[in-house]
């Protein structure tokens, strides 16, 4: 199993906080610390009933950077980025071994508040998913019921300027979001999600259900929107990683014990993973012998 | 954006902002769909409960093979006699229009039938009394077959309606090699397509009769005065039934009476919840023997 | 020609004779079955086109002699020949209304824990269950209500809806019985509710987890969820159900003639006797001895009948309209 190798660490890694959610940089001190991670997954499995999913996966993920989960279908990417936000708790047989540390809390831990968890970390879905509902209200529907009512009106519009949509949408915020394009209805998917300023966006394949152009769209915006939300991707699409990533995480499925079971197989700064990965299974894959 | 409420994403996990109270409120909700559906069962319990604890103490033997006053045999028999009766005019006629619907009718058409079955469907059953009253009974005499007529108006449209469910089962595949070997449509309907739907298709009538059965007002007005001590089979005068004798006994205060009522109601109430509950596996059985 | 050649083609000339019949009663029965199939369907609509003109045949010397009148007179006395639907009507609306507002958010309700709340193995116990309190005759429930309901009603219910809120005149004086519009609106309500939950569950069931999923991630409650999503794009399915339901409290007659009382006035408290269209007609049909009388009971089924058929009718337009896909009946 590959640990997580501290890179030269960037001025972005080490930005401290304060509760406004402004950030300070200290541009004269460049101390050499661990970046901060926001997700630290310690010896995850999981498992659906008595089938193992995913083996023991150790993955840190960084504040303010775009994390790219790739590797051949199957493997257990979208398994364990919907185990981020616990949206796999729906399915009756899941279970989950290791522990997911959230900024230190565990995400599973039993006074943990399951909506909560998913108010700060957010999700936008492989297929676009828009409610049935004007765009306007698509984008106001989870502030409104977070009881953000003040600034309504402001709050969209920045969401989809977010978004990348604004212009196209603006002169019809009443029309019904099922009139938009494939690609524009991700958006609003996109908008919807960061109109409630999560602190961790987890996209799962967000650009598969779209054509090249859309596709082009929605890694623009990704780039866009790094430095203010964690990003987690999960993509079968090496190029789009190689764009849009920082850093990779590539996942197999490992043959050699009894079942076939998704495995973390090497994680680095996207450059390398390309370019010089440590791993043969990391090199055939993004070389594209086999996946 | 705006700053309100955003919380800082490094404190616990625990309810932030308004999430306690709306988390109350989920529950609530939760609280209260758990409860509307546990006050159905009860209803329900409380009502077969009285029917059972009521009713099982006048059932033996004698009670349901005897006549007036010891038993209620003849109402039993007559309440056989005109659910068949009623079946034999309802299904061929239902199966002879889920034909239709499934092998000619056009989109309009198809529209146009399942409207007219959802509004036979819909009829108050004291209409198709009043009905059948002017039609068969004014001016003449009760009949249990007026009776039955009713009745299986009542029942054409589940039976059409459930034929029809099955028969668009039939896999084309089958339909499809008939016509290829040159078979004529009515013979492949004959001995291919009712063949494999004729499970689904009893089913249904079952189901149907189950409904007709604990039918009332039509035969209050067709078949409701009638001869309490004889055993007849006799379908063109008017024949002792279940519901009937419950109606005029709930109405006559007479203590004995109501034991009697909630035997005859027990009797009714068993019939229909096996024959229900004893379909509808079967149809949902047939129905994925079809679609596998 | 040889004999061979001429025993073959005549070999050959009988064949084609056979074929050529059998191919004649392919052709004869595939019409056939078509001509049968074709007159069992117009045979469903003439059905409902002949009940509607003997019903109206039926109530012509009332309608001759009232005409609309008959709507709104309130007196029903046959000894005299006067005769009015209009409490009826009164008493028709107030059931109906009852049943529906207290029994659409209770199978609503059920609807929602059954697909959302319920474990998988529980849903599938409990809903063959709700369905079987629509299977139950209404003469029997009508029975149980004479017997069990009204006197609880009477002695639990009624004093204390009647103590706490007296002053509100729905919940006025009581008789000395339990039998009133009260007991027979709760037995329409106990019809009602399995009508519009299995028919509430089915949409809720219809609504695809990707939107369910989407508002999860969202951060949005179980109940949020429901309001934001579930009911607003079930909402008019929702509502073509309830309008079923309220077909059927409209036109049951059996159980309603035996607990609300057989009263003629109209009142305004629900504790007192009433009587419905439906449920008049089942109890004074039977004795009824004049013409007049008869013909006036048609007339009340006539009336019935247009309710009972339009109720249906808008249910259809609606489900169809927003494309709601399920069995709209039963």
């Amino acid at each position: 199993m590959t640990s997580i190798v501290p890179s030269r660490v960037r001025i972005q890694d080490i930005a401290p906080t304060t509760p406004a959610g402004t950030t300070e940089t200290n541009a004269a001190v460049r101390p050499l610390v661990a970046p901060e991670l926001v997700f630290d997954s310690r010896q995850v499995s999981i498992f659906y009933g008595a089938k193992q999913a995913l083996a023991s996966v150790n993955l840190g993920i960084r504040r303010g950077q775009i994390t790219a989960l790739i590797g051949p279908s199957g493997c257990g990417k979208t398994t364990f980025l919907r185990s981020l936000n616990r949206m796999n708790d729906s399915v009756r047989s899941f279970r989950i071994e290791g522990q997911i540390l959230y900024h230190g809390h565990d995400v599973y831990g039993s006074s943990v508040d399951r909506v909560e968890v998913r108010r700060r970390i957010g999700m936008v879905f492989q297929k676009p998913n828009p409610f049935p509902k004007s765009i306007y209200d698509n984008v106001a529907w989870a502030p409104r019921n977070l009881g953000l009512r003040r600034g309504l009106d402001e709050r969209v519009e920045n969401a989809l300027r977010g978004a990348a949509l604004w212009d196209e949408v603006k002169d019809r915020l009443k029309d019904s979001a099922l009139g938009l394009s494939g690609g524009q209805q991700q958006r609003l998917c996109i908008a919807r999600a960061i109109a409630i300023e999560p602190d961790v966006l987890l996209l799962d394949e967000p650009a598969s259900a779209l054509d090249p152009i859309a596709t082009g769209a929605i890694e623009d915006l990704m780039h866009s929107l790094k430095g203010r939300f964690t990003i987690v991707i999960v993509t079968h699409n090496m190029q789009q990683a190689a764009r849009v990533a920082d850093r990779t995480a590539f996942f197999s499925l490992e043959t050699g014990g009894p079942k076939p079971v998704g495995t973390l197989i090497e994680v680095d700064e996207t450059e390398k993973i390309f370019a010089e990965p440590r791993d043969p299974r990391t090199r055939d894959y993004v070389s594209g012998r086999f996946g | 954006m705006t700053g309100q409420l955003i919380p800082d994403p490094t404190v616990p996990l625990t309810p932030s902002g308004n999430l306690r109270r709306r988390r109350l409120v989920s529950r609530g909700a939760e609280v209260a769909a758990t409860a509307a559906a546990l006050a159905a069962i009860a209803i329900l319990v409380i009502v077969i409960w009285t029917v059972v604890s009521r009713g099982a103490k006048a059932i033996d033997l004698e009670f349901i093979f005897t006549g007036y006053p010891t038993g209620v045999g003849p109402m039993l028999l007559g309440t056989i006699v005109i659910a068949l009766v009623a079946t034999a005019m309802a299904m061929p006629l239902g199966v002879l229009i889920a034909l239709f619907l499934t092998e000619y009718a056009g989109a309009r058409g198809t529209r146009l039938l399942k409207l007219t079955l959802d509004l036979l469907n819909g009829l108050p059953s004291i209409i198709l009394g009043l009905f059948v009253f002017a039609l068969l009974v004014d001016h003449k005499q009760q009949s249990a077959f007026s009776g039955s007529l009713a009745l299986a108006i009542i029942e054409l449209p589940l039976i059409a309606r459930g034929s029809q469910e099955v028969l668009q089962l039939v896999p084309k595949g089958l339909r499809e090699a008939s016509d290829a070997l040159g078979v004529a449509r009515w013979r492949s309907v004959l001995t291919v397509t009712l063949p494999t739907a004729i499970g689904g298709i009893v089913t249904a009538t079952v189901l149907a009769v189950a409904r007709a059965a604990g039918e009332t007002a039509p035969l209050i007005l067709t078949t409701s005065v009638f001869d309490p001590k004889a055993f007849s089979f006799n379908p063109f005068e008017p024949l002792p039934n279940v519901p009937t004798w419950i109606y005029k006994l709930s109405e006559e205060g007479n203590p004995e009476g109501f034991t009697e009522a909630w035997g005859m109601s027990l009797l009714l109430v068993s019939f229909i919840l096996f024959a229900s509950l004893g379909a509808r596996a079967l149809l949902a059985r047939s129905k994925r023997k079809l679609s596998s | 020609m040889s004999a061979s050649v001429s025993a073959a083609s005549r070999a050959a000339g009988r064949g084609a004779r056979v074929s050529d019949l059998r191919k004649r009663a392919d052709t004869f029965g595939d019409r056939a079955l078509f001509g049968i199939c074709l007159l069992a369907a117009l045979t469903a609509g003439a059905i409902i086109v002949l009940v509607g003109y003997l019903v109206v045949h039926g109530a012509s010397p009332a309608i001759s002699k009232f005409g609309f009148g008959f709507v709104t007179e309130t007196e029903w006395q046959p000894n005299f020949g006067v005769f009015g639907a209009g409490s009826l009507l009164y008493g028709t609306a107030v059931t109906s209304t009852f049943a529906l507002l207290l029994g659409a958010p209770i199978a609503i309700a059920i609807g929602l824990f059954l697909t959302l709340l319920a474990p998988k193995g529980l849903g599938a116990v409990i809903a063959p269950l709700v369905e079987l309190l629509a299977a139950i005759p209404s003469v029997i429930l009508g029975f149980w209500g004479l017997l069990v309901l009204a006197p609880f009603v009477q002695s639990k219910i009624e004093p204390f809806l009647h103590g706490t809120f007296g002053f509100i005149p729905i919940f006025g004086a009581q008789e000395t019985t339990g039998l009133s519009v009260f007991t027979a609106s709760l037995i329409l309500t106990i019809m009602v509710i399995p009508i519009i939950a299995s028919i509430s569950r089915d949409l809720f069931q219809s609504v695809p987890a990707e939107l369910q999923d989407g508002a999860a991630a969202l951060g949005a409650t179980r109940w949020e969820v429901v309001r934001g999503i579930v009911l607003p794009t079930t909402s008019s399915g929702v509502v073509a159900a309830c309008i079923l339901g309220l077909g059927r409290a409209l036109g049951e007659a059996i159980a309603v003639s035996q607990v609300i009382g057989a009263g003629s006035e109209i009142q305004a408290s629900l504790f007192k006797t009433g009587d419905t269209l439906a449920s008049r007609i089942a109890l004074q049909f039977p004795g009824a001895l004049t013409e007049l009388h008869k013909a006036s009971l048609f007339y009340c089924g006539v009336i019935l009948l247009v309710i009972g058929l339009a109720a249906n009718l808008i249910a259809s337009w609606i489900g169809r309209r927003f494309s709601y896909g399920g069995a709209v009946s039963g």
